[in-house]
């Protein structure tokens, strides 16, 4: 099969990007979307071109290193499924497919379709932790944790940090990524010290960093490869409030 | 403060920076309930939520009121409201009272939606070549133009039946006769459908997204915000309607 693709390329942060056609044959169906970006790179490099930059690590959905936007949605038509995910079988080779970086203020375009997302690093730097004695690994059973509130954890932790909510949100809010860490930190036992305190934080550094605020759009969650429920984002505005009467 | 929100000086010069990511810049924490509120995004989104549930309760109260068009004497009604809390407050003392507090919270709403609205826009100065639909509700999409129409019919409709400037009648006190005189167009009728209907979709999201704004996600709240939305809409249009197909003279 043949696809027209249309890359946005860029060749460094200061420089000026355009969107640059190319067709791709010998397309299989069983092929994973970045497979068809390699078997695109492998053609550029040996017609001389430079190959396209993309960011990719596991291929398995687990990393949260790739992602692009692909006909405008993030990691593309996929539900809950991260870019590397992807099969050619999804895409309809009559139809050109738009492949552009994630756009928003924090994440710079490094080259292509590479973007640095370390601006969520310092999200993460401000308060994603908890504080607790070092040593010995403590018995399995020292501290219970009710199975509801285990559970809301681990559904906020499945966070993979890929960046597809800020890429997909109409305000360029990274929320749904701060809520995902508070909410996986804040709903259990361990992480009760530096709830309030670790909510405003993030937060806190998530506005100075030029993060857009959150108007629960729920355009992050649709695109989220986790499925992060939006529920996650009450639950930090119920943090972040209390920081502030509180005074934490 | 933990050590990692601390301004990374000793960092700075030492390391070749390499990132063009932002970093996070050095100004001192808010101090203060309201201003630590004002300083951040979701403390915007909450007072944004807390006047908007003071406006909601003044349309409930104002639909209400309205709706004595059909079953009393909406003039008395009117003379009623002026005569609450007169002993108190003087004669139409608690009117302007309830308007002061009206005023003050759509500044407050309106001054942070704008503030929000412009760091959106900064938030993302470079937007996507191709980009369909959202895949969020049309109401939720809508609530800036939605809020827009909704200040501007606003401006007209306390122009039409509150200063009677705009009204085909325009007598102070005789507000069966304003409605009606008013009501009797159909552009009129079209105008305040315009704005109702904005004014529904807005309450939709506002009612959902309000309510997570302060913290809580109830259940079945979306199906909720759809009902009290619809009550509010046609509880505000039935009163023109009413008149244009000569349900009330």
């Amino acid at each position: 099969m043949k696809y027209t693709l249309r890359v946005w390329r860029q060749t460094g942060p200061t420089a000026t990007g355009s969107l640059v056609e190319y067709e791709v044959d010998d397309v299989t169906p069983d092929m994973s979307f970045l497979e068809m970006l390699d078997v695109l790179n492998e053609r550029l490099q040996l017609a001389g071109d430079a190959p396209v930059a993309f960011d990719h690590d596991c291929r398995e959905g687990i990393c949260g290193a790739c992602g692009v936007m692909i006909d405008g949605v993030a990691h593309g038509p996929g539900k809950a499924t991260t870019t590397c995910q992807l099969h050619m079988r999804q895409f309809d080779p009559a139809r050109p497919i738009v492949i552009e970086p994630w756009r928003a203020a924090p994440f710079p375009v490094v080259r292509d379709l590479v973007v640095d997302r370390s601006a969520l690093d310092r999200v993460i730097e401000a308060g994603g932790y908890i504080s607790t004695r070092t040593g010995a690994a403590p018995d399995a059973h020292a501290l219970p944790v009710a199975k509801p509130d285990a559970d809301t954890a681990f559904e906020a932790a499945a966070c993979i940090g890929c960046g597809a909510c800020v890429a997909a949100c109409p305000n360029g809010s990274s929320m749904l990524f701060t809520a995902a860490k508070t909410t996986h930190l804040g709903a259990l036992p361990q992480g009760q010290p530096e709830r309030f305190t670790r909510a405003r934080t993030m937060v806190e550094t998530q506005d100075d960093l030029g993060f857009g605020g959150c108007t629960l759009t729920g355009e992050c969650t649709a695109v989220c490869p986790k499925g992060i429920p939006l529920s996650t984002i009450a639950r930090l505005n119920h943090d972040v409030l209390t920081a502030a009467m509180r005074g934490d | 403060m933990y050590w990692t929100t601390r301004p990374r000086r000793s960092y700075r010069g030492r390391m070749a920076v390499t990132s063009p990511a932002p970093v996070r810049p050095e100004k001192p924490v808010a101090q203060g309930f309201p201003r630590r509120l004002w300083a951040s995004t979701v403390g915007k989104k909450a007072v944004m939520a807390v006047t908007g549930a003071i406006l909601f309760g003044y349309l409930l109260a104002h639909m209400i009121g309205n709706l004595t068009i059909f079953f009393g004497d909406i003039d008395g009604y009117g003379v009623f409201l002026r005569r609450l809390l007169a002993p108190v407050l003087g004669y139409g003392g608690l009117v302007w009272v309830i308007r002061a507090v009206l005023v003050l919270a759509v500044v407050l709403h309106m001054t942070a939606a704008i503030q929000l609205a412009r760091r959106s826009a900064r938030a993302r100065p470079v937007g996507y070549a191709k980009r369909p639909r959202a895949q969020g509700g049309y109401a939720a999409r809508t609530m800036r133009w939605g809020g827009v129409i909704i200040a501007l019919f606003v401006g007209y409709h306390l122009l039409d039946l509150t200063a009677g400037v705009l009204n085909p009648h325009g007598v102070d006190g005789q507000i069966h006769a304003n409605v009606v005189a008013d009501f009797r167009h159909w552009y009129v009728v079209a105008a305040y459908t315009l704005a109702v209907v904005a004014l529904g979709f807005h309450l939709r999201h506002g009612l959902w997204s309000g309510l997570r704004s302060l913290g809580r996600a109830p259940s079945r709240s979306a199906a909720a915000a759809l009902v009290v939305a619809l009550v509010i809409t046609i509880g505000f249009l039935s009163v023109p309607y009413a008149v244009l197909f000569g349900i009330v003279r």
